[in-house]
């Protein structure tokens, strides 16, 4: 720039010097026209140099400009491979609970930071990834604490066609809706839904291998093959959540098989149903147990801001110890239709069935009714509230009262 | 032992899966009835590198973006992380609305659906708002929740970079 303001300054003192020259000869006889045009040609091939200057100098800037961007960008694509190929995220929320109980546990009055999760995942290749989820439970572990520290997900993902991905490690079993997709910002409710909770049982993950593919002739339709680590329910109240283990030190006398069918091939809809089977319920620890066989089933389907979902499972547990108990038969559903009144807030109801004791002869079922609303301060980050009340046993522990809930996610 | 057999095999025939519905190239010379003009640059400085980090929620890896325009129609090439990896996304504006949208290569392990008609042809006609929002509602689909905001976001940006193709020099 310098440059430029320097020639254009010559330029002026030699018009000047030129005036100049013309006033103060004025008396003095005129200039041949042949001594203007020398002057005039003069300054043409200095205009003319002028101009290169000017074009080489602006392709010079170009250059350094391009020089520089590219750079700027490489720095930021270019950090270590381990930095560029990885992920970091992770999600969590915090609820505030107020229910009213006549039962034996009392009222619930507290505040919880019910999970932490941090996030990471990385990518060796195009076709081979690492996936990994570490939870903290109720922000506060060890010797009579409540928390807990767990790996959710630790697997690996091989890709062997476009079609078909091999997952081994510990997994998020592909059971319901909420099990593999729970970040708070992607449903409705404080507290997730009681019938995936009492009944699948949610979050439930294993250790094993996953064969997970599409159908090429069908759009939308996929399937999961899996053969895992498997529970060990226990015998004396034969509850399902029990019976989770976690992927630790976990006893594998009997494995377990996973299957699921899913659809999503039209605008809007989510169609799948998963079987779990496992031939012995309580890995051999109880010889009254027999094989447990669970059956899920669900539906969402969103049509401009209204959705609605359903969802039914139920297990079926053999051998004369659960039907001993009544807890043979176990099962839950429950239905929620819910609007989106703009983009950041949206309403729900949900109605939840479930009876971990179905068979028992007497009254076990529970139900719960739900009324709700979520407001995202950000696509990510969301804010709950929602009304409960629970019916249920006479006696037993039946909470009503409202809960309000903050999440984010971040990845 | 099967097992072991069984991941062996899958293993040593692990190939590149990213699925690549539609090479860049073939997506342009079919936008251009096989005229691709040269591309240009838009630059992301000043007003634009805000509008385009509110757009896309976080900050751009490039400071420039690659497109290709004649007359009213411009197309975009555009990489969108879904949840870990990049989903490359080609659209097109014409006359600042969406002429079409389609994922050219899918990388995610879930939320592949979002590369059916039956979802990329909601963003049809949609033109950029004010507020830099879309003018119309795009159904979600079920488990592909990240995906399908990451095109939201693509066409958004499509779109506004669309229109500040105009303000450049030719």
């Amino acid at each position: 720039m310098a440059f430029f303001k320097k020639k254009s300054f010559q330029l002026n003192v030699l018009t000047l010097s030129l005036l100049t020259a013309f006033n103060i000869h004025a008396a003095e006889p005129v200039p041949s026209n042949q001594k203007i045009l020398d002057l005039i040609e003069a300054q043409q091939k200095e205009l003319e140099a002028l101009k290169a200057q000017l074009k080489q100098s602006e392709q010079r800037t170009e250059q350094k400009v391009e020089a520089v961007s590219t750079m700027v960008e490489k720095q930021q694509t270019t950090s270590p491979s381990w930095v560029t190929n990885s992920r970091f995220g992770g999600y969590g929320e915090i609820h505030y609970n107020n229910l009213k109980n006549d039962g034996a546990k009392g009222d619930l009055k507290e505040i919880d930071f019910h999970r932490f999760v941090l996030y990471f995942g990385h990518h060796f290749n195009d076709s081979i990834r690492f996936h990994s989820e570490v939870e903290y439970e109720h922000s506060l572990i060890g010797e009579g604490k409540p928390g807990e520290l767990e790996i959710e997900q630790a697997y690996l993902d091989f890709d062997i066609n476009p079609n078909l991905t091999i997952r081994g490690g510990l997994f998020i079993l592909p059971i319901g809706m909420i099990n593999e997709t729970h970040e708070p910002n992607v449903f409705y409710g404080v507290e997730r839904n009681p019938v995936e909770n009492k009944i699948i049982p949610t979050t439930w993950w294993e250790g094993g291998v996953n064969i997970m593919g599409k159908v090429p002739t069908i759009a939308g339709l996929q399937y999961d093959l899996a053969l895992h680590s498997a529970l060990a329910v226990p015998k004396d109240n034969y509850t399902i959540r029990s019976g989770r283990q976690k992927v630790a030190s976990a006893k594998a006398n009997n494995l377990a098989t996973t299957a699921r069918l899913k659809y999503t091939g039209i605008k809007g809809l989510e169609l799948a149903t998963s079987l779990y089977y496992q031939n012995d319920i309580s890995q051999e620890l109880d010889p009254k147990a027999g094989s447990g066989l669970l059956w899920e089933a669900h539906a969402d389907y969103q049509i401009q801001n209204f959705k609605i979902k359903g969802l039914y499972a139920h297990w079926k547990l053999d051998g004369e110890g659960p039907k001993a108990t009544g807890k043979d038969k176990q099962y839950g559903w429950y239905i929620e239709p819910s609007y989106k009144i703009s983009d950041q807030i949206g309403v729900f109801a949900r109605y939840n069935e479930w009876d971990n004791g179905a068979a028992t002869g007497k009254e076990s079922r529970y139900r719960q009714y739900d009324v709700g609303i979520n407001y995202w301060a950000h696509p990510n980050v969301v804010i709950k509230a929602d009304y409960q009340h629970q019916n249920g046993p006479a006696g037993s522990d039946l909470y009503k009262g409202f809960n309000l809930g903050l999440g984010y996610q971040f990845f | 032992m099967t097992l072991f057999l069984f991941l062996t095999f899958f293993i040593s025939n692990v190939v590149v899966a990213q699925e690549v519905y539609q090479t860049p190239e073939d997506f342009l010379k079919e936008a251009f009835q096989n005229t691709v003009p040269e591309p240009r640059l838009l630059w992301l400085t000043g007003e634009r590198q805000k509008v385009a980090e509110q757009i896309l929620g976080h900050k751009s890896t490039s400071l420039r973006i690659r497109y290709w325009k004649m007359g009213e129609k411009s197309a975009w090439i555009l990489d969108e992380v879904g949840k870990d990896e990049p989903i490359t996304t080609g659209v097109i504006i014409n006359q600042d609305k969406i002429e079409q949208l389609k994922v050219l290569i899918f990388r995610e392990s879930r939320g592949w659906e979002i590369k059916y008609p039956f979802f990329t042809d909601q963003f049809k006609e949609t033109q950029l708002k004010a507020d830099f929002n879309l003018n119309k509602t795009i159904d979600g689909i079920s488990g592909a929740t990240l995906s399908v905001k990451a095109l939201q976001k693509v066409a958004r940006l499509a779109l506004y970079l669309h229109q500040q193709t105009a303000l450049e020099k030719l």
